[in-house]
């Protein structure tokens, strides 16, 4: 496990600015949620007449004045696109990072074999995806209960969950492509992160791109459509983990024939 | 048995050559040259023979294994400085070399203590810290604190001061009493001469020559320098041909007879005959793919 262990020493920084600036994001939303509620008539009724918008973001499924309903909006987009991007940035960059820093020399050139490098590599991944995710959730129950909410746990951390799922499908998929590259690759990942997340609206607005849901792992975590049913749809994930298996699938085979830079 | 066993490798890289029909043979303890300039295909041959690159044809046996099937068991034998040796910038040195031995799944800590004396290497330093000289220290301790069967070393002294450079050789002169084989890629002749017993020259991606070291140097070619002329008639076999201050040097292979008549009908006042040394012998090798 010496690769994986090397991996999250060199992530260690990384990990610590982005759930920090995550979990603060979550801590003020939380925090200025007893102030929004006091003019929750007027936001309900602006929010319920931005026409397409509203579906896109799903407000017109949950009642923001609640506070399950404004957390799983205003919240569920601060996961979606900063965890997103976070989660690819970890895929696409996890082997190609090697090759850019020269440091596969280094490494490929020690007793280990490239398929076990790969794995504890991707290992690495998840677990700080978990990590993040982990601490993001503590912080956010902290704060509800601070300002005297009392959420409902079980669909807080389905929604949670959610996000997880969502962040390993990116990462996944993002270190199959990073098997293919040999640097510049920082782009690519957050290109994908936004790609994906755009794609969830576009089904969210128009009728004929639902579909897109089926494609784009931000399918599965409509925070709006979590909280009103109190259930993941477990086809879409299913399916997101047929993604994710057959990307990490490509991404090994790839990197035990290729040539080292 | 071969340490390395090479046979009509060759490797392109797209349309770029890489190396071809390579073939080569380092018995185990043998202390072997590999000599050629920048761009010649050294590295490739090397990448290939550590199974970072996979051959376009033709096989390497590194060990008895093949590299690219049998990796893991192979590389655990060997020991490999990087022309370029690149590390993860934010650690320390104490912990690249940790982290190497880790990979191995080996406590070399005594071993690297030693080393790092020997070459007065500073751990507590980063390794963005480091010039080339030092970093090259970092990789050569990577390379030897699990004492390897055999070393791979590309181009190991750019970057190594002279002080440097001989408590190095005289650490794989050690390694190499033990038993162990050293597989040196140089573009420097001088060192090639001085610690190889055998070597193998690579030019354009082919082998030009492979001997032992002494048998490379005794080649028909002279070194012929002529005091009192200024100009000699032309001639087949002469090359490098040099004048000044009322003399002529050049190197000469051919018939010796013809150059002595040539001799003879120039008012020479002086002559000497000499065997070249190996920077001129590896020129002759180099020119004589241009002529072709």
């Amino acid at each position: 496990m010496t690769v994986f262990k090397h991996e999250m020493k060199q992530g260690k920084i990384s990990l610590i600015i982005w759930t920090g600036a995550i979990a603060f994001l979550f801590l003020t939303c939380v925090l200025i949620y007893p102030e929004m509620r006091g003019s929750v008539d007027e936001l309900n009724e602006m929010f319920a007449s931005m026409g397409n918008f509203t579906q896109a973001f799903g407000m017109d499924k949950v009642n923001i004045g609640e506070f399950m309903g404004f957390y799983a909006v205003e919240c569920g987009e601060i996961l979606g696109l900063g965890g997103g991007i976070f989660a690819a940035m970890l895929g696409v960059a996890s082997l190609s990072k090697e090759e850019r820093g020269r440091t596969a020399e280094f490494l490929l050139t020690h007793p280990v074999s490239r398929v076990s490098v790969a794995v504890q590599k991707l290992l690495a991944c998840v677990v700080q995806i978990i990590i993040m995710n982990a601490a993001i959730f503590a912080v956010t129950a902290v704060s509800a209960i601070a300002i005297g909410e009392e959420p409902d746990f079980k669909i807080l951390a389905l929604f949670h969950l959610a996000y997880v799922f969502l962040q390993i499908e990116l990462a996944a998929v993002t270190f199959g492509i990073s098997a293919f590259l040999r640097g510049g690759a920082i782009g690519i990942g957050i290109g994908a992160a936004a790609l994906m997340y755009f794609l969830s609206l576009v089904s969210n607005m128009v009728e004929s791109a639902e579909f897109l849901k089926y494609i784009t792992p931000f399918g599965y975590t409509d925070g709006a459509q979590i909280v009103s049913d109190g259930a993941l749809e477990w086809k879409l994930i299913a399916l997101g983990a047929v993604y994710s298996a057959a990307a990490i699938t490509c991404g090994l085979i790839k990197y035990t024939k290729k040539d080292i830079a | 048995m071969e340490a390395i066993k090479v046979t009509s490798l060759t490797k392109y890289y797209g349309k770029a050559r890489g190396v071809i029909d390579v073939d080569l043979a380092v018995n185990e303890g043998d202390f072997f040259g590999f000599i050629g300039p920048n761009g010649a295909g050294k590295s490739t041959t090397i990448r290939t023979a550590l199974g970072l690159i996979k051959p376009t044809s033709g096989s390497v046996s590194v060990l008895g294994k093949e590299p690219f099937k049998d990796r893991k068991a192979m590389l655990s034998d060997v020991g490999y400085i990087p022309s370029e040796a690149m590390f993860y910038g934010g650690m320390r040195v104490s912990d690249c070399i940790k982290l190497s031995a880790d990979l191995r799944g080996m406590d070399c800590a005594e071993e690297a203590k030693k080393l790092c004396e020997r070459l007065s290497l500073d751990t507590t330093k980063k390794i963005n810290q480091l010039s080339l000289g030092n970093r090259k220290k970092v990789a050569i301790v990577c390379a030897m604190q699990h004492k390897p069967k055999l070393y791979v070393l590309d181009e190991p002294t750019s970057g190594l001061d002279p002080l440097m450079q001989k408590e190095f050789f005289s650490l794989l002169e050690e390694r190499n009493k033990e038993g162990a084989t050293i597989f040196l890629s140089s573009h420097i002749l001088s060192e090639v001469e001085r610690h190889c017993k055998k070597a193998a020259i690579i030019r354009e991606g082919r082998i030009a020559a492979c001997d032992s070291v002494d048998k490379l140097g005794q080649t028909n070619v002279k070194r012929v320098m002529l005091r009192g002329v200024e100009e000699i008639p032309a001639m087949d076999g002469i090359r490098d041909m040099k004048s000044e201050d009322n003399s002529v040097s050049f190197l000469y292979n051919g018939d010796v007879k013809s150059l002595l008549e040539m001799i003879i009908s120039l008012p020479v006042a002086d002559i000497t005959v000499a065997q070249p040394d190996l920077d001129e012998i590896f020129m002759h090798y180099y020119q004589e793919g241009e002529d072709r």
